[in-house]
């Protein structure tokens, strides 16, 4: 049956639906609904929320419930996810599975509460310290922050890492139509964790490695991981066959596009949408297949240009990729990105 | 793990005073220090370092309640950060200062666990000093031992919260200066100004009597969190030779003599504090609370087949706060949806709501919807003045406008090849009795003149949300009233086009 939701509440629904019974946060516009929503319903499902007393108390509980073994999470937006970098460092370093959700606002400092997508550097390319990656998913609807929480779960779990799933304001904010099923999660066995039982009296959970051969190797085998990770790429595309120029952007900004697909096909523009779901690991070989016959990518971010760069690496130099980006909680209307396109379009010929 | 020799029993040598004396390192320590790359047979801690003896006080406790294979040590950062080189029982290694949050999740995945929180003072008192007043506060059901010397040992002799007035450290290299540095941070003493906590005390491991004390105090704590007791917090004051600069026996007189009197051994609380009516929450079955199961009794998502005379349609809803601004475009989106649309609503959100305003975004498709944003509405509700100055340019061509008042101001100019119709919702729904209803009239007035949804619909979420019977029968007048004002409006407007700009 389908209900009408909010991007945030929809998160906690596919959470509990993933088996997710311990929610560990700080509120924050525009993402406090999510705190909200765990608060309302988790406690009715047996599990535990808690109101933390800072989004760094908050991803150190998360890291503890982790270490216990149960699939656990935090949501929160730009000021709060810099505040739990250290913690997410910490967590991939230990191999803790977890879900991190980024509803993100403007930037940089205090910026405003709009919708940005400028924590992709952030949360793409890690911004705590050390080596390591986040897996990090791009919901565009009210359904998709129901389902990508729910598969977040169970790569986290899969990789023993941090997922992240990266919204924005306006994702978070909207409300849409949810399809929901519920089935028994299958909840995996993790052998690792530290639970207080004979079983798990051995076991360890830490992230120091003193000797440089050790902490080489640990992160051989970190890497090694994420390199098996990268089957995990997931994309979109919207008529892209005979597409002869081909946008890219994810979230609220890839539905902007698709709309302006439609627009610029009715004035004659054979335009196609590619949206990466997975920003990493980012679906190069996907874009490279789709961008193969194009005369020209247009990347478009709520942002100064931060996942263009991956789109430029994938693309190597062989199709001319343009960008045009909003930033300060501005989200481009269709008509102007369909300007933006045809001006583009037309230095081109 | 089991291991024979581990479990061999230690003959206890009788000494010349009749006290048991036993020279044997605790079975809930490993045998061999396997975790350590050398010196497996030895603790990397520094001769007459207080943590070799805490670390004893601690396993034996565990010991001594049998609780080792239930038992999850979380080590600081710090010199004990290592802790799980030593204790036999499940290790975690958490980020500096953050060892009650994690210890708190923990505890709360395995509540009947026990759950011990090692902690130095640079740790505990500085960068997580917001970390342990909090899981005090909640009176986590945890021990934590707060181990006080005075100094950062790991980095080598930095100043800490607790380094006392005038002693020398790296960083505080003419001594500690109160004007600069403020003084020693008591721990003890502040936690035990919370509610929650049932047991705090300090000890001092400067003499065997002090360690003796430091002994019960430490299973007392552990056995408290045995019982489902709180918050058990046990500060002990721990000599560091190496840092101060002393051989262990002057560090241990230096605890006693130095430490003690600014930080005073005490039992600070031991009781255990009223809780109040704890509101537990209902417990449901997961497809009941995600409303994956249909309310009985409620119209549902279904409501049978509509023919829509659009491919889109998509209404601005704008005004005050406290207008019913959102709730208006929730409803009109929770309908589309019911009647098999696809359907989004977009809202205005944060500071801005307080500030007053308020707007929303409601695409109605037949398709899947792409951008939920909307440039050109085809339909403004405008609930206020400022709403309809602010939104009015933004309308479509062909586009409507109803206006929250009985004619449109005399200075403003209908953008061209758009229509308004002024209602004065707000006074009609006064006369019904509830102001509240202004946002349901001018919904009536959106479904008969666009007929973009069914008042039946309509109807059937009011009834959905809407659970008093009084005001439910407002709101179905409101509807009505809505909808007639646009029929006898349409009738008038023939002869009377100010009510009805064209």
């Amino acid at each position: 049956m389908r209900q009408l939701c909010k991007g945030n509440v929809a998160v906690i629904k596919g959470a509990i639906l993933a088996g997710c019974r311990a929610y560990y946060g700080y509120p924050i516009t525009p993402a406090s609904e999510i705190a909200e929503a765990a608060a309302l319903y988790i406690p009715q499902v047996g599990g535990t929320f808690l109101q933390a007393e800072s989004e760094v108390a908050a991803i150190n509980m998360v890291y503890g419930a982790a270490a216990a073994g149960v699939r656990v999470m935090t949501a929160s937006s730009g000021p709060g996810l810099s505040l739990m970098q250290e913690g997410i460092s910490y967590l991939a370093g230990s191999e803790l599975p977890c879900v991190i959700v980024d509803v993100v606002r403007g930037g940089p400092g205090l910026g405003n509460i709009a919708p940005e997508q400028s924590d992709y550097f952030a949360m793409v390319k890690g911004g705590g310290h050390g080596n390591y990656r986040n897996i990090v998913l791009a919901p565009a609807s009210v359904q998709e922050m129901a389902d990508l929480t729910v598969l977040a779960f169970e790569l986290s779990d899969k990789y023993r890492n941090p997922a992240i799933v990266m919204a924005d304001g306006f994702t978070g904010q909207m409300m849409e139509p949810l399809d929901l099923e519920y089935r028994e999660p299958t909840l995996p066995d993790k052998p690792w964790a530290v639970k207080g039982t004979p079983e798990t009296r051995a076991n360890l959970i830490n992230s120091i490695y003193l000797e440089p051969d050790e902490l080489e190797e640990h992160q051989r085998e970190m890497e090694a991981k994420y390199m098996r990770a990268r089957v995990e790429v997931r994309h979109e595309l919207y008529q892209t066959e005979d597409a002869e120029v081909l946008l890219v952007g994810f979230g609220i900004v890839s539905r902007v596009l698709r709309s302006a697909v439609e627009t610029l096909r009715q004035d004659g523009l054979k335009a196609g949408l590619f949206r990466p779901i997975t920003l990493w690991p980012f679906p190069s070989e996907a874009l490279r297949e789709a961008a193969a016959k194009v005369q020209k990518v247009i990347v478009v971010e709520l942002s100064n240009g931060q996942m263009v760069e991956d789109v430029r690496l994938a693309l190597d130099g062989k199709v001319p990729v343009e960008f045009y980006g909003r930033v300060g909680g501005n989200v481009p209307s269709v008509e102007e990105l369909h300007a933006q396109v045809m001006e583009r379009i037309a230095a081109l010929v | 793990m089991a291991d024979e020799s581990k479990n061999a029993v230690v003959e206890p040598v009788v000494s010349n005073n009749g006290y048991e004396l036993i020279h044997s390192k605790s079975p809930l320590f490993y045998d061999l220090y396997d975790r350590k790359s050398e010196l497996k047979h030895q603790t990397h801690y520094c001769p007459g370092c207080g943590h070799g003896v805490a670390h004893k006080l601690i396993a034996e406790a565990l010991q001594e309640l049998g609780v080792q294979d239930k038992t999850i040590f979380v080590s600081p950062v710090g010199c004990s950060v290592f802790a799980y080189y030593y204790f036999d029982v499940g290790n975690v290694q958490v980020p500096h200062g953050r060892a009650p949050a994690s210890a708190t999740a923990i505890k709360r995945a395995c509540p009947d666990k026990i759950v011990i929180s090692y902690q130095g003072d640079g740790d505990l008192a500085a960068i997580g000093t917001a970390e342990i007043i909090h899981a005090a506060n909640r009176g986590e059901k945890i021990t934590v031992f707060f181990v006080n010397n005075a100094i950062y040992g790991m980095t080598g002799g930095q100043m800490a919260p607790t380094t006392l007035v005038g002693q020398k450290s790296t960083t505080s290299p003419w001594g500690r200066r109160p004007v600069n540095e403020g003084f020693p941070l008591h721990m003890a003493e502040l936690i035990s100004t919370l509610e929650a906590p049932v047991y705090v005390e300090r000890v001092a491991l400067s003499d065997n009597k002090n360690i003796m004390k430091a002994r019960r105090a430490i299973k007392k704590a552990l056995e408290n969190q045995c019982n489902g007791a709180g918050f058990s917090f046990v500060e002990i004051l721990s000599p560091c030779p190496t840092i101060w600069g002393k051989d262990p026996v002057e560090a241990r007189r230096w605890v006693l003599e130095a430490m003690v009197p600014i930080f005073p051994l005490n039992v600070f609380r031991d009781h255990k504090p009223e809780m109040p009516v704890n509101n537990a929450p209902p417990q449901r079955p997961v497809p009941d609370v995600l409303e994956i199961t249909p309310v009985e009794g409620a119209h549902g998502a279904a409501t049978g087949m509509h023919a829509h005379h659009f491919k889109n349609f998509t209404i601005k809803v704008a005004g005050f706060g406290g207008q019913g601004v959102l709730l208006l475009g929730q409803l009109l989106t929770e309908m589309g949806m019911r009647e098999g649309l696809e359907v989004s609503w977009l809202p205005s959100y944060g500071p801005e709501m307080r500030s007053g305003s308020a707007h929303c975004h409601v695409c109605l498709s037949q398709e899947r919807i792409g951008s939920p944003l909307i440039s050109h509405p085809d339909a403004l509700i405008a609930m206020n003045e400022i709403s309809l100055r602010k939104f009015a340019p933004q309308v479509a061509q062909g586009g409507l406008i109803l206006y929250n008042r009985d004619t449109l101001p005399d200075d403003f100019a209908l953008p061209p090849g758009v229509r308004a119709i002024c209602i004065p919702a707000s006074e009609m729904a006064d006369k019904l009795g509830s102001m509240k209803t202004t946002n349901i009239v001018m919904m009536g007035a959106l479904l008969e003149e666009t007929e973009c949804l069914s008042p039946g619909t309509a109807m059937g979420v009011i009834e959905d949300k809407v659970k008093k019977v009084a005001l439910l029968e407002t709101n179905r007048k409101a509807l009505a009233a809505g909808r007639e004002f646009i029929d006898h409006q349409v009738r008038i407007a023939v002869t009377q086009p100010d009510g009805f700009a064209e």
